[in-house]
Order: structure tokens, then C-alpha cells, then sequence
């Protein structure tokens, strides 16, 4: 405390952690930025940059460390409050109300209308109506007014987090350009993107986060990428025998799973890949590159819009997750909150499937549930003290509750979307061998993972998506992370797909 | 053995693991609350606990656990249902009225098909239209009641009968119990079964637990929604030919009194109106306190109006204090 | 152009009730003046139930407790204008109407108990409060309100009770709607997360929103009251109306879109039907069941809405 903050500084963060509940999200995170300059904050998924993000903007408290905003300790309560400090966040997600015109937007933020004007401008948006109605807006029209909303409000430290991911080449062009200008005018801004190319434009710093902790700075040079994508993977923990080193024959025959050009609204536009008994299949790709609409599309839950998807070589079209169910292809979801039954029982959540059919209504076959569940249990190692309510489980046993409701079931196509997130190494290190030996019992496995440093221990092959497309595919021997990683920040020339 | 076990009791606050114990073993307490009940009575009029009493006691919550074990499996999912009341009153009056003209088993036949066919409805609505069931019970209520009216005055000449089987359950004492636990006994069997031992009873807790976890593991909520709300539909009219018995005379608001009581009950017996978590053993309870508090209201001489504010708010003060414990929604 | 696009549906409601009432006159060819006078006063409640509705409906929740309030102050204003001139009785009856709501706002916001529970059990606890206060319909009404929503005195030809209405919601309405406390409910029933990151208070702006809800159901039980003559303590069928009304009146449940001109013409929308099924010669039952099921339809209609938006929206 008794350090004079650096009067250049205009943001100052040390030290910041966040738990929620067991759940450490962030344990040291530091960020400073110094007038005119712009910092790029990376990290991985997961690696704690949406709670940094909140703490930062005053959304939510930290629980140790501090955020200073111009030397001032910054009490922060509301985002009202951190705005009036200086801060000014454009979130990931339009944050402007939908049913309001543009101008009664402005109003409730207290948005000066002619220094929005004079941005709208700058960001070429001069012809928008203030009387438009968000609703009825694009989306990437709703994110320059969100830009412009910020830049109205003069703050000392823009927040740019994602903001990009929407918008066409010209328009991400002019918004490097105005935040480069805000640097120019000695003001500071933090940068958050996935792409490279941007970052290299406009930054001049990037600080790294890895698992909730300030890892690193890079200055943006040439051959940056590199380094920090190496910060990015951190060292190696072990977590298991490479499945690549282990010879396996090629998978041959008719496919489990054939995917043809499959396009889902919104965001996957197409996708082909085939999918063998026996074969696990890892899909690689940055948040929000359609994978979440590709599994959901073969779980059941949405609709595809075009391509077709077949099952052991017959179409099928699945109106419900019920007709997935049926056609064998089950689905475990990258939130565990999505999947289970919080106040219910560990042997509850598992059998669920085996009422789900309305001749199944009647009386519980309760001892045939109770083998197949403790059968479940027992391969996949739950601990079931706690098993009386889900949700006082650990997030590792909790994620073993999700798989085993389909092993208990029977497995022939698993769709494990992010299996591993958020949860600890010994369960990472068990469920690998688990869904390889799944596979070698002949199911088929898609595999998505956030953590690149998977794909070699739990897959054989791996599709890379990026921009809802299908842009490589990968042999588990070839499929190092560094390669995985340019491919999936869309850094290599593809050969072969796309 | 594990080193990741985040939530056991030694780091839950105080407060939380009572409410975990509480939630765990709702009854408990509960029965606990009903015997202080049962003594602060009969500290006010001392002499009054007598088996005779007991029995009465008895007679008059068995109605009201029976419209509680309705809210109770609506509740499961989420729901409400709030044309219990009317749906009672209405297999009442048509059974009342048909006797005379049909038999008494085919007219309580009719009255149960009149149950089914309000449930139909409000299964529709909450389970294909998505309105909220307490809209859609409330809507399908009122117009229930305008078709009883209408119906009354087509068989306004015609008179009216209680079947014999009905009277003997509904006034009639075997050993100092009312016969009514004949009926009640086999029922609160059947739903304790559904609840505990049953596919479909899972799958109420599922849908009130997490819908989309449902959906993934294959249940079409629809089905099951359309097949509670009937079910729900029945045990009212069921309930409606008991009380018939009971009070030995149809009017067209003979059970509507009955809902906000077996609201409460429900909720008063551990059933969170948000659904998943819920418990038909302590909806008993809950309806045997109900009718323990009236009496203590009667003879605190506390106005109708009192009542009626008491039984809300213990609803709500109910529900708050389950939100504070579980820290949900 | 963009005005008439905006208030399309209004217009579109308000085409309709014209449409009816040129059917009520074909049936009843002496359906006039005094036939308009009648339904405006029937509706008089109901225009204020569906407007205190609207209320809770735009700031995304909805209050089941409409017809309970509406008794209390109905019986509130009775009694006290046993003993007190009209005016103040008045004004303490929508202080009373006010607090009320307030109190429901306050405790969805405390609580954390979603609305339509917190309401459904305030549904009793303010119907509860009605009977203590009056056990049995009794107390008295002042002359002069009884006369003020007869007869069409103040602008020949138009019903009093169509302008009380009409003056009243207007002048509460309009100043509240243009206000930074207009703006923030509808924000606030938009987007909750979004109009909270734009630095709007929500939690106060519902509690603010229900006490307008309170407020107008004041209005309605004050006008119950001028129309029988006496304070009752049972509240009348307004709930399901009121719901069905808003939704008809262009009021998305869920919140955020909608005024409350659309749903007050709704009321008179659904009222003329009512008449028209009269003067056709129906069993008032019957009408019942009908009118019933026009408003158990029109809210499924709402449901269906909202879930395709929903769906759209995914």
C-alpha cells in the first residue's frame, strides 16, 4: 500500500483473485497500461480472461488484489460506477437493450448524442437513425454502436473484448484505426481477441493469461505468435500415454457417422467429416467457430439449414434430442449445468434416460437401473459420498455423472463436447483412457476440446474448424500443439480442406 | 481418497447445512411444528384433544391432502394447478345431479371424465402452448365454472342424490377413524408410488429439476405435461366426490375454498414451487397443520379475512426462505 | 410512416372495435349513445385492472395481485367515506393502492422470488386484508362519483367514463412513459442484464413499476366502487382479463414492448363482445364460457408468440 502509484499509469491491476464456490478462476492476474498505449490481453480458453474482464469493469468484486484506475482504488459496485471512473468495457455481447431506439439507448447511459454522431462517423456509420430500433439491427451495426457509445463517454481506458468476431474485413479496419487513435490522444486500451493479424496491427504489448494467472509479456514484434503461443501452453503436465503412439488400425468400412456439408444457424456454415466405429474424432476451434452448433445440431437440439447427416449410412433427421437418442448418437454438453439434475440423486441423473420413453413410464426396474448405474459408477470411479444431491459433488465427479448416464445407457456414438473443462488432472487423466477404451469397444467419439494438449492423448484424428468451416484435418501423430494452434487462429495456409 | 471434494459439510456455512437438513429430512421438523401446534392448542382450550377430535381433525384434512397431492405433482414440474377447486366442485354437482337419472357409478364415472377433460386442457396449454399453468388452470377455472352454471340449469329440475358409497366414506367412523382413510389410504399409496417408484414420477422431478437436462436425456416434456395435468385432473374430481360425501350438499362453490389451503400445504410440506424438489408425506403433514392452525384460528375468534392473509403469507415467507437456503434462481 | 408502422397493431385494435360495434348495432339497431355509456362504464374497471397490469407486464413481470388490491382500496374507500369527505378518502385510497404495490415490488426485488409467485401469494394477502377491512359487501360511495362516470355530460356524445379513463391513464401515463423512470422500465423489461449495464438501476425501477401497478389498481377499486355503490371485498374476475387484455393489446409477456392504449382498447374490445353476445340472445353463462375462452385463447395465442420469438432469437 505504500507504493506511490506510477502517475502514467492509467490502469493498475495486482494481484486479483476470484473463486466461485471451489472453482478458482483467477488466482493472480495483472494487467497496467500506460497512456498511449494499447495491451492485448490473451489466453487460452478458459484461462480466466471473462472473470478478469468483470473485475476489471466492475461486474464483479475481487477477493484479493486491487484494480486502480488513474492511482484511485476503484470501489467497484456497478458498471455504472466503474464507468464514471474511467473504465469504459464494449462487451462480447451487445449490451444495448432491444426493444429501445438507438437514441433512447443513449439517453439511459447518459450518452452524449453529438460526440455519438461525431464517432458514428468516424466508424463510417454516418447515415444510422437514432429512431432505428436495436432489434431490428445487424449485429455488426449493433457492435460499431457500442464502440461509438464507449468512445462518447471520453474514457481513459477503453475495454475491447471480442469486438471484432462480427465484423466484415473494412469495418474491423476502421475500428484498429479509431482505437489506435484513442492511444494517440494518450489514452489507453485493452485489446481481446482471438486473431492474430489485429493484434499484430495494433498492439503494442500483450500480457498472457494461463489457468488464472499473469503468465507473461510479449512486446508485439515479428515472431511474436510464437512465443506467445508458448506462453499460452505453459509447460507440460503429464497427463497420460499419447494415443497416437499407440498403433491402431485405420478405420475402414461404413461410417458411423457420415456429416455432408452441414451448415446450422448462426454461426456453422459448412462442415463434412466421417466418423468410424471406433474411431475418436477431435474437433479443434477457437470459442464460437460453429462447433457448438454442429454438436447441437447432431444431439437434436437445432435444426440444420443445410447438408445432410447420416447415421450407418441411412439420413436421419432428428426433430428432438429423443431421436438422436434413438438413432444412438448421445450427447454430453460443455456445461455440466445443462446436463443435470442439481437437487436429484448421482443414480438418478444416470438412469434418467431409461424413463425418458413413455412405455417406460410405469414401475422402475429397479434392480436392472441399480446394476447398470453401479456398473457406471464403478468404471468411471465417481466418488459418491456425496451422492445424494448432484450438486454437492466436485466438478470432476459431476462431469463422470454426465458420461456414465450414457455408458449405464450403452454407448454407440458419444459426442463429448469440452469433457475436461474446469475440471482437475486426475480426472482429466482418467476419463482419456475412458473414452479410448470406449472406443476400442467399438463406439464412435467426437471430441471437443478447448485444451489443445488432448488431442494426441484421447483422439486419432482431429477436424480444425474455423469461421463455421471445416479448414483441416489433422493424424493424432502430426498433431502438436503449436500446428493445432496456428491452424485453429486461422495462421496457416490450409492444404487440402476448404 | 479423493482430494477434490469441494462441497463436503465441514465448509458449508452453518446456516445452509440447516437448511440442507431441513431439506433432507422435511418431515422432521415438520411433525416436530405439528405436535407444538397440537400443544399450544391445547394450552388455549385445555380438554380439547380427544380422539373424537382427533378424528374430525383427520376427516377434514384428507380433502385437502388430496389437493395437495395434486399441487404437489404439478409443483414438481414447475406448475400449479388452480382449477382443483372448481374441478372438485363440478364432479360434485354432476355426480350429485346424475345419480338420480344414471346410477351412481356411472354418474361419478362421468364426474371423473369431467376431471379428465379439464386436465386435457390445461395439459395442452402448459405443455404445447407453453402458457404458464397458472394462467391456463386459472383460465380453464373460469370457464369451468361458467359451463357448471350452465349445466345446473338443465338439471335444476331433476334434483339431486348422493350415492350411498360416498355418504359412508365421507360421514361414516370405523374404530373412531373416519372411513375416509379407506379411500385416502390406497390413494396416498399410489402417489407416494408414482412419486418414489415410477418412470413418470422421475420424470416430474426431471422437468421441474432442469428442463434442458431432460430434453438431453430424451423426454418429450409435452407427454409428460399433457399426462400430469389429467392425472392432476382426476385426483381433483376424485377429491370432489370424497367431500361430496362429506358435506352432503352440491353447491357451485362447494371446494373452491380448497385451493389456496392446498397450496399451502404443499408448500408448507417441503415442495418448492419451482419445481424438482417435493414431497407428498409432508404435504400430509402440511394439510393436518393447515387444519390444526384453523382450529386455533376459530377459536381465537380471528376473522375469515386473517385467514386467508396468514395462509399467503406463510406461502411466501415459505418460499423466500427456501431461495435464502438453497440459493437457487 | 413509421409512426403508423409502430402503432399498427393499435390501429388494427382499434379497426376491430369499430367493426363490432357496427355489429352491435346491426343486431340492436338502437344500440347508441346510451348503449356506448353503459359498456364504457362496465369497463371501467377492467380498463384500470388491464392498465396496472400492463404496468407489471412491460417491466418483465406480472402481478396476479390486481384484484386483490383493487378490493382492498374498493373497501377502503367505502369506509372511509362513511366518515370523510370524497377527496381525501380519494387521495388515501391511492396512496394506499400505491404502497401496496410498492410493497409487491419491493419484496420481488428482496426476495428474489420470481413475481408471479411473490404475487400469487400477495393475491391472498391483500384479499385477506379486503375482508378484514370489510367482511361483507357494505360502506357507501360518495353521490358525486356515482354520477361522475354516468351519463355523458362532459363531452356530449362520449361517454364519462370513456374520458375518465382516458384523462387519467394519460396524465399518469405519459409524463411517467417520456421520464428517465419510463424509459429505464421499459429498458429494464427489454434486456434486464443489458439496460443494467447501461447503468440503469433495475431492482429500484420494478419496485417503482409495481407501484404504478398499485396505483392504477387504486383507480380500478375506486371505480368499482362508484359503480355499485358499495365497497366489495370478493374481487371480481379481473385477473384472467386483465392478462388476456394485455396480450391482445400488443403487451408481450415477457416485457419490454407494448403501451397501454393497445390493452385498454382490448378491454373495450373484449367488453363489446360480451355485449354483443348479450344482445344475440346467450344465457349470460354461456357468454361466460365464451368470453373465457376468446381470453385462455388469446393468451395461448401470446405463449405461442413469445416461444417462436424465443426460438428465432436461439
Amino acid at each position: 500500500m505504500t507504493i506511490d502509484p506510477d502517475p502514467d499509469l492509467l490502469l493498475d491491476a495486482r494481484g486479483v483473485a476470484k473463486s466461485f464456490g471451489a472453482v478458482r478462476a483467477l488466482t493472480d492476474a495483472s494487467l497496467s497500461i500506460a497512456r498511449g498505449e494499447v495491451v492485448a490481453l490473451l489466453g487460452a480458453n478458459g484461462a480466466g480472461k471473462s472473470t478478469f474482464v468483470k473485475i476489471l469493469t466492475g461486474a464483479l468484486k475481487p477477493d484479493a488484489g486491487h484494480v486502480r484506475i488513474r492511482g484511485a482504488e476503484t470501489r467497484v459496485g456497478s458498471p455504472a460506477q466503474a464507468r464514471r471512473s474511467g473504465l469504459v468495457p464494449v462487451y462480447q455481447e451487445p449490451s444495448l437493450v432491444p426493444d429501445l431506439d438507438i437514441a433512447d439507448n443513449l439517453r439511459l447511459g447518459g450518452t452524449d448524442r453529438d460526440a455519438f454522431q461525431h464517432w458514428m462517423e468516424a466508424l463510417a456509420h454516418p447515415d444510422l437513425t437514432l429512431d432505428a430500433v436495436v432489434r431490428d439491427l445487424p449485429l455488426a451495426t449493433l457492435r460499431i454502436v457500442d464502440l461509438a457509445r464507449a468512445l462518447a463517454a471520453k474514457p481513459d481506458v477503453l475495454l475491447l473484448d471480442e469486438l471484432t468476431a462480427a465484423l466484415p474485413t473494412d469495418l474491423v479496419e476502421r475500428v484498429l484505426k479509431v482505437a489506435r487513435a484513442q492511444a494517440e490522444d494518450g489514452r489507453g486500451v485493452i485489446y481481446i481477441s482471438h486473431r492474430f493479424s489485429e493484434i499484430a496491427a495494433l498492439c503494442d504489448r500483450a500480457t498472457v493469461l494461463r489457468d488464472g494467472r499473469s503468465v507473461g509479456e510479449a512486446r508485439i514484434e515479428p515472431g511474436v505468435e510464437e512465443r506467445v503461443v508458448e506462453l499460452m501452453l505453459g509447460a507440460k503436465i503429464d497427463l497420460g500415454k499419447r494415443a497416437a503412439e499407440i498403433a491402431r488400425p485405420k478405420p475402414e468400412g461404413r461410417p458411423r457417422l457420415a456429416v455432408q456439408g452441414l451448415a446450422v444457424a448462426p454461426k456453422l456454415k459448412d462442415a463434412s467429416f466421417t466418423l468410424h466405429p471406433g474411431e475418436v474424432l477431435g474437433v479443434v476451434a477457437l470459442e464460437g467457430q460453429g462447433q457448438d452448433e454442429l454438436f447441437e445440431a447432431l444431439a437434436g437440439f437445432r435444426q440444420p439449414a443445410a447438408g445432410s447427416i447420416e447415421v450407418d449410412g441411412a439420413p436421419a433427421r432428428f426433430g428432438h434430442p429423443a431421436d438422436a437418442i434413438a438413432a444412438g448418437l448421445s450427447f454430453v454438453p460443455g456445461d455440466r449445468a445443462h446436463a443435470l439434475f442439481r437437487e436429484r440423486s448421482v443414480r438418478e441423473n444416470i438412469a434418467m434416460p431409461f424413463s425418458a420413453r413413455m412405455r417406460n413410464w410405469g414401475p422402475l426396474r429397479l434392480r436392472h437401473e441399480k446394476a447398470r448405474v453401479a456398473e457406471a459408477i464403478a468404471r468411471l470411479q465417481i466418488d459418491t459420498r456425496a451422492q445424494g444431491e448432484v450438486q454437492r459433488l466436485s466438478g470432476g465427479n459431476q462431469q463422470k455423472v454426465t458420461i456414465g448416464r450414457w455408458l449405464a445407457h450403452g454407448v454407440r456414438t458419444l459426442l463429448l463436447f469440452d469433457p475436461t473443462r474446469g475440471i482437475d488432472v486426475r480426472t482429466k487423466r482418467q476419463i482419456y483412457p475412458l473414452v479410448r477404451d470406449l472406443a476400442d469397444r467399438g463406439a464412435a467419439i467426437l471430441y471437443y476440446t478447448s485444451e489443445l494438449e488432448e488431442v494426441p492423448l484421447a483422439c486419432d484424428r482431429a477436424i480444425v474448424m474455423f469461421n463455421g468451416r471445416v479448414v483441416d484435418i489433422v493424424e493424432a501423430t502430426e498433431a502438436d500443439e503449436a500446428r493445432l494452434m496456428r491452424a485453429a487462429y486461422g495462421l496457416t495456409a490450409t492444404e487440402g480442406a476448404a | 481418497m479423493s482430494d477434490i471434494h469441494p462441497e463436503t459439510d465441514d465448509r458449508v456455512p452453518p446456516l445452509l447445512r440447516v437448511g440442507r437438513f431441513l431439506k433432507d429430512n422435511p418431515l422432521i421438523p415438520l411433525i416436530g411444528f405439528l405436535i407444538l401446534l397440537i400443544g399450544i392448542l391445547e394450552v388455549m382450550r385445555p380438554g380439547i384433544l380427544s380422539p373424537f377430535w382427533a378424528g374430525n381433525m383427520i376427516k377434514f384434512a384428507i380433502p385437502l391432502a388430496m389437493l395437495a397431492a395434486a399441487q404437489v405433482l404439478t409443483m414438481l414440474t414447475g406448475g400449479i394447478d388452480l382449477s382443483v377447486g372448481i374441478v372438485a366442485t363440478s364432479a360434485a354437482f354432476v355426480t350429485a345431479t346424475l345419480t338420480p337419472l344414471i346410477g351412481p357409478f356411472p354418474a361419478m364415472a362421468v364426474a371423473m371424465a369431467v376431471g379428465a377433460l379439464v386436465g386435457l386442457v390445461n395439459g395442452f396449454g402448459a405443455g404445447i402452448a407453453r402458457v404458464h399453468p397458472l394462467i391456463m388452470t386459472l383460465g380453464t377455472g373460469l370457464i369451468a365454472t361458467g359451463c357448471l352454471q350452465v349445466y345446473q340449469r338443465f338439471v335444476i329440475a331433476t334434483g339431486s342424490d348422493i350415492p350411498d358409497i360416498l355418504e359412508w366414506l365421507g360421514t361414516g367412523r370405523t374404530a373412531g377413524l373416519p372411513n375416509g382413510v379407506f379411500l385416502f389410504l390406497p390413494f396416498a399409496a399410489f402417489i407416494l408410488w408414482v412419486m418414489r417408484f415410477s418412470g413418470f414420477g422421475r420424470l416430474l422431478f426431471a422437468l421441474g429439476s432442469n428442463e434442458t437436462a431432460a430434453k438431453l436425456s430424451g423426454v418429450r416434456a409435452w407427454q409428460v405435461l399433457i399426462a400430469l395435468y389429467v392425472l392432476s385432473g382426476l385426483i381433483a374430481a376424485l377429491t370432489g366426490l370424497l367431500y361430496l360425501g362429506m358435506i352432503r350438499a352440491p353447491s357451485l362453490s362447494l371446494a373452491v375454498p380448497l385451493v389456496l389451503p392446498s397450496v399451502a400445504a404443499a408448500v408448507i410440506g417441503g415442495t418448492s414451487i419451482f419445481g424438482g424438489r417435493g414431497s407428498f408425506a409432508g404435504a400430509i403433514v402440511g394439510a393436518l397443520i393447515l387444519r390444526v392452525i384453523d382450529t386455533m384460528l376459530t377459536l381465537a375468534r380471528m376473522p375469515e379475512g386473517a385467514r386467508i392473509a396468514l395462509f399467503g403469507l406463510i406461502i411466501l415467507a415459505v418460499t423466500a426462505l427456501y431461495v435464502r437456503f438453497t440459493e437457487t434462481r | 410512416m413509421s409512426l403508423v408502422r409502430k402503432q399498427a397493431w393499435v390501429l388494427g385494435l382499434l379497426g376491430l372495435f369499430v367493426a363490432l360495434l357496427l355489429i352491435t348495432r346491426l343486431i340492436q339497431p338502437n344500440f347508441g349513445v346510451n348503449g356506448l355509456e353503459s359498456l364504457a362504464r362496465a369497463s371501467l374497471p377492467f380498463a384500470f385492472a388491464t392498465a396496472a397490469m400492463a404496468v407489471a407486464v412491460i417491466v418483465g413481470g406480472i402481478d396476479l395481485s390486481v384484484g386483490s388490491m383493487m378490493a382492498v382500496c374498493s373497501v377502503t374507500a367505502a369506509v372511509l367515506m362513511e366518515s370523510m369527505g370524497g377527496v381525501p378518502a380519494i387521495a388515501i385510497t391511492l396512496a394506499i393502492g400505491t404502497l401496496m404495490g410498492l410493497i409487491n415490488g419491493t419484496l420481488i426485488v428482496v426476495t428474489r422470488v420470481p413475481d408471479i409467485v411473490v404475487t400469487l401469494a400477495m393475491l391472498f394477502v391483500w384479499q385477506g386484508t379486503a375482508l378484514l377491512i370489510l367482511p361483507s359487501p357494505g360502506g357507501a360511495a360518495s353521490a358525486w362519483m356515482r354520477s361522475a362516470i354516468t351519463g355523458s355530460f362532459i363531452i356530449p356524445g362520449l361517454p364519462n367514463a370513456l374520458i375518465l379513463v382516458a384523462v387519467i391513464v394519460a396524465a399518469i401515463w405519459l409524463p411517467i412513459r417520456r421520464s428517465k423512470l419510463g424509459l429505464a422500465i421499459y429498458a429494464t423489461g427489454s434486456d434486464e442484464t443489458a439496460a443494467f449495464r447501461s447503468g440503469v438501476a433495475t431492482g429500484h425501477t420494478k419496485a417503482m413499476a409495481y407501484g404504478l401497478t398499485g396505483l392504477f389498481s387504486a383507480f380500478g377499486g375506486l371505480s368499482l366502487l362508484a359503480l355499485t355503490g358499495v365497497g366489495e371485498p370478493v374481487p371480481g374476475p379481473y385477473l384472467l382479463a386483465a392478462v388476456a387484455s394485455v396480450v391482445l393489446g400488443g403487451v408481450i409477456l415477457g416485457g419490454g414492448v407494448g403501451g397501454l392504449l393497445g390493452p385498454i382498447i382490448a378491454v373495450f374490445i373484449l367488453r363489446i363482445i360480451r355485449t354483443i353476445l348479450t344482445l344475440a340472445g346467450f344465457d349470460p353463462n354461456v357468454t361466460t364460457i365464451v368470453e373465457g375462452t376468446i381470453m385462455v385463447g388469446v393468451v395461448m395465442f401470446g405463449a405461442f408468440l413469445v416461444q417462436r420469438s424465443k426460438r428465432q432469437a436461439a
